[in-house]
């Protein structure tokens, strides 16, 4: 199944112990690969491995520049309080903590997280929010909830790589509507939902990540934020809102989340603490309508019973203390300056037929190259100067985005960011030099001639879906 | 008996070959053999002086490991290991040069043109592309020199896609070449000690090409094996076992070729061809008979009669001895 691209590899060399291999027996012979095949869901055939799922392990070796993951940076998170919650859970509540909890988490972790979505202004009832496994269960749970295969999921244009094999897993048909710097562009999607109608096809839902979007790095503009909560209103359609990030913001006005300016009635809201506090301890949320909440519910049980007690006592420690807004503040200026390096070393070393989108929170920012430019062979080239990103065909279920990066600032020093920077670069130019030698003789218009055979964008739906910001 | 198993290393192909290495360190251990484990690194040298492996069991692919360096390391090391000798991955791993000995010594294989990218950045090599088109005809298909798992393969069906599949090719090697298409069965060869073990076919299901995809994942290609080649038998096998001597093989190694309607045409061939779940000398063995633990303890057998037989540093002895 292709992977999100947001989780840290193992590291190299790990060992194997030569015990744990003796045990192990092959079950690969041509005859058990049939029999296992056969025994193989059909969904199965949609979740696939991939030649980028393979260069992007490759990123993992220490001598590479890697911002292809998507990690927030955890060593600024101090150990020494880590140490005091994680004792203090052990002493007063060991036994509570080792124990399963209820299905839909602790009130108490509740209080914590509805205390971070007040910090954006909404107000949940507890009865609606139910503790997740990270953000990444909760879309799974309402794919879960709502999919029947060949239903229609609508997503932007790119998507969160992560969120595309959910949507397979279920068998989904995911439609991806264009972007530009405001966000999914709602005329277009009010165009594809006429167009569904017409076809006697209703989507079971859209999924947005309105605020600094990965990939994209874009913002939902306000306009469109209110036209999206009407259209999901006038139209019964439920929209869910992906939000791990809008905190970590760097410049501008907070923009209003689509929860609070729906009121929780067609729009479920997705929240997580990995990128606030720590993807590894794996809690998110979900808020969801009473008829909605109580089948996620019933998914979660068979799922994974609960989430992880200890994570959850764990949690509430960390909030007890008081200082998770000065951490996140904390974050926001080490990620501020990050992004800055990443926007500097882009205006000197990317050449001039690239564009990227500029981020005003978040973790990552896009970057589109020429059409000739297959940014998974150029992973491949990119590799072998010791520096990864992610291809942007991750990005997309229909082969689009070919040509774009998404790119990640927030887990590298600044000093590495340059440098990762000036090495793509330097194999971009010498690409687009290339392309030029070979087409300066020899007669052929790049606009209509270059694009990739087998996408479906042609030069007008790669323009579609970009955010511009060309360099001076 | 201590087997090191090499895998791993720093090219593209490294998941491939960790699956490689895998598969073999089971079948090692299943046969009772003492498996040392080396993800190939900056330390090869002094892990393997210091474990002393009594063999060496080559599972790595692409640049690095089937290009002859590390087989030139392990003679250095007087460490019998598995796969051919360097005079074959030397002539293999670079498509170029395997197509030219192919071509000289008579086995068909499709034409071509190659170039680096400095024939097109400082000699205008870009302005014979239309010769060079005009003489492939159309669609081609451009390769990078050397790797393997169709990786940077690109065909293109007009002269418009042309530059992008050469750049793409670029990405992946300082040399490409444009070959004229072929179209056919997919057939490929394995030997083992000069003797070809069933041909397998592969049929792609869902793609129109064999690409990477393809090649790795349970269940996306169809293969057939053995092959019904019928009336093409014989050229098929004639291509083979010439391909076998022309590149200096010894030991194993798998050759890939279309087989069209006036007979096999050779694509190239593979010093260390995968041994994955999906890989195809397994399933030829398999085929012939051979569980991938009898082909495991075949091709060490192989090794150290090579071992034993070489005057031991001598480079040239090891891998001329066909």
């Amino acid at each position: 199944m292709p992977e999100s691209h947001e989780q840290a590899t193992p590291p190299e060399g790990t060992p194997v112990s030569q015990s744990a291999r003796r045990h192990r027996r092959s079950h690969t012979t041509a005859r058990d690969l049939e029999r296992y095949a056969s025994l193989f869901a059909q969904r199965t055939r949609v979740m696939r491995s991939s030649a980028m799922r393979d260069l992007m392990e490759i990123t993992a070796r220490p001598e590479v520049i890697s911002l292809a993951g998507g990690l927030p940076d955890t060593s600024t998170f101090p150990s020494e309080s880590f140490a005091a919650q994680m004792t203090r859970i052990a002493q007063e509540s060991s036994a509570e903590a080792l124990q399963y909890g209820p299905t839909e988490g602790f009130a108490e972790t509740k209080d914590c997280v509805r205390e971070v979505m007040r910090a954006e202004g909404m107000d949940p009832d507890p009865e609606d929010v139910i503790i997740t496994t990270g953000g990444q269960q909760a879309i799974d749970l309402v794919a879960k909830a709502l999919v029947d295969p060949g239903d229609v999921v609508i997503a932007e244009g790119p998507t969160y790589p992560g969120a595309v094999p959910v949507f397979c897993s279920y068998q989904a048909e995911t439609l991806q509507v264009p972007m530009d710097a405001d966000g999914m562009v709602i005329s277009e999607l009010e165009r594809l939902l006429e167009r569904l109608a017409a076809n006697g096809r209703r989507p079971k839902f859209i999924y947005s990540v309105p605020s600094f979007q990965n990939p994209a790095g874009v913002t939902m503009s306000p306009e469109r934020r209110r036209r999206l909560v009407e259209i999901a209103r006038e139209r019964e359609r439920l929209v869910l809102e992906d939000n791990p990030y809008g905190l970590l913001r760097y410049e501008g006005e907070a923009a209003e989340p689509l929860y609070k300016l729906d009121g929780g009635d067609y729009v479920l809201y997705l929240g997580t603490l990995s990128k606030i506090l720590s993807p590894g301890i794996r809690l998110g949320w979900l808020c969801a309508p009473p008829p909605v909440m109580e089948k996620v519910v019933l998914g979660k049980q068979a799922a994974d019973l609960c989430t992880s007690t200890l994570t959850q006592y764990f949690v509430r420690e960390y909030f007890g203390e008081g200082r998770w807004r000065q951490y996140v503040h904390d974050l926001c200026g080490i990620y501020r300056e990050r992004r800055g390096a990443m926007l500097d070393a882009l205006e000197r070393c990317f050449p001039a037929q690239a564009s990227w989108s500029a981020p005003a929170g978040g973790l990552f920012l896009w970057a589109t190259l020429p059409s000739y430019i297959d940014t998974t062979d150029l992973l491949a080239k990119a590799l072998r100067d010791n520096v990864a990103f992610v291809p942007g065909a991750a990005a997309y279920t229909d082969g689009r985005g070919g040509s774009s990066m998404r790119l990640n600032f927030s887990a590298s020093p600044p000093e590495e960011i340059r440098e990762g920077i000036r090495r793509i670069g330097r194999v971009v130019t010498e690409q687009v030099e290339l392309y030029e030698t070979l087409t300066t003789e020899y007669n052929v218009a790049p606009a209509s001639s270059a694009s990739r055979p087998g996408a479906t964008g042609s030069a007008e739906g790669r323009g579609s879906v970009i955010p511009f910001r060309q360099p001076e | 008996m201590k087997v090191a198993v090499l895998k791993g290393g720093r090219g593209l192909e490294r998941q491939v070959s960790l699956r490689s290495g895998a598969r073999v360190e089971d079948a090692l251990g299943s046969l009772g053999h003492e498996v040392l484990p080396i993800d190939v690194g900056a330390d090869l040298v002094s892990v393997l002086k210091v474990e002393r492996p009594e063999a060496a069991f080559v599972a790595l692919h692409g640049p690095g490991g089937e290009d002859g360096t590390v087989q030139e390391l392990l003679e250095i090391l007087r460490i019998p290991y598995t796969g051919p000798g360097v005079r074959a991955c030397v002539r293999s791993i670079d498509k170029v040069a395997a197509k030219h000995e192919l071509r000289a010594a008579g086995v068909p294989t499709p034409d071509w043109a190659a170039f680096n990218a400095l024939a097109f950045r400082e000699l205008g090599a870009g302005d014979a592309l239309e010769e060079i088109e005009s003489g492939l005809g159309f669609p081609l298909v451009v390769k990078p020199a050397a790797g393997g798992s169709s990786l940077g393969v690109r065909f293109a069906a007009d002269a418009d896609r042309v530059p992008e599949a050469l750049v793409a090719a670029f990405s992946y090697d300082d040399r490409v070449l444009l070959e004229r298409h072929v179209s056919g069965r997919e057939i490929a060869v394995s030997l083992i000690a000069g003797i070809a073990l069933p041909a397998v076919e592969a049929r792609p299901r869902e793609e129109d090409r064999f690409n990477y995809e393809a090649r790795y994942e349970i269940g996306r290609t169809d293969y057939v094996c053995p092959a019904d080649l019928g009336a093409a038998e014989g050229p098929v096998l004639d291509a083979a076992l010439r391909t076998w001597d022309a590149l200096g093989f010894d030991a194993f190694g798998r050759v890939d070729m279309i087989v069209t309607d006036d007979g096999p045409q050779v694509l190239e061939a593979n010093a260390i061809p995968g041994l994955t779940d999906t890989s195809l000398l397994p399933m030829a063995a398999e085929a012939a008979g051979m569980s991938f633990e009898r082909l495991c303890e075949r091709l060490l057998e192989l090794a150290l009669e090579r071992g034993r037989e070489a005057p031991v540093g001598s480079v040239d002895a090891a891998a001329d001895r066909n």
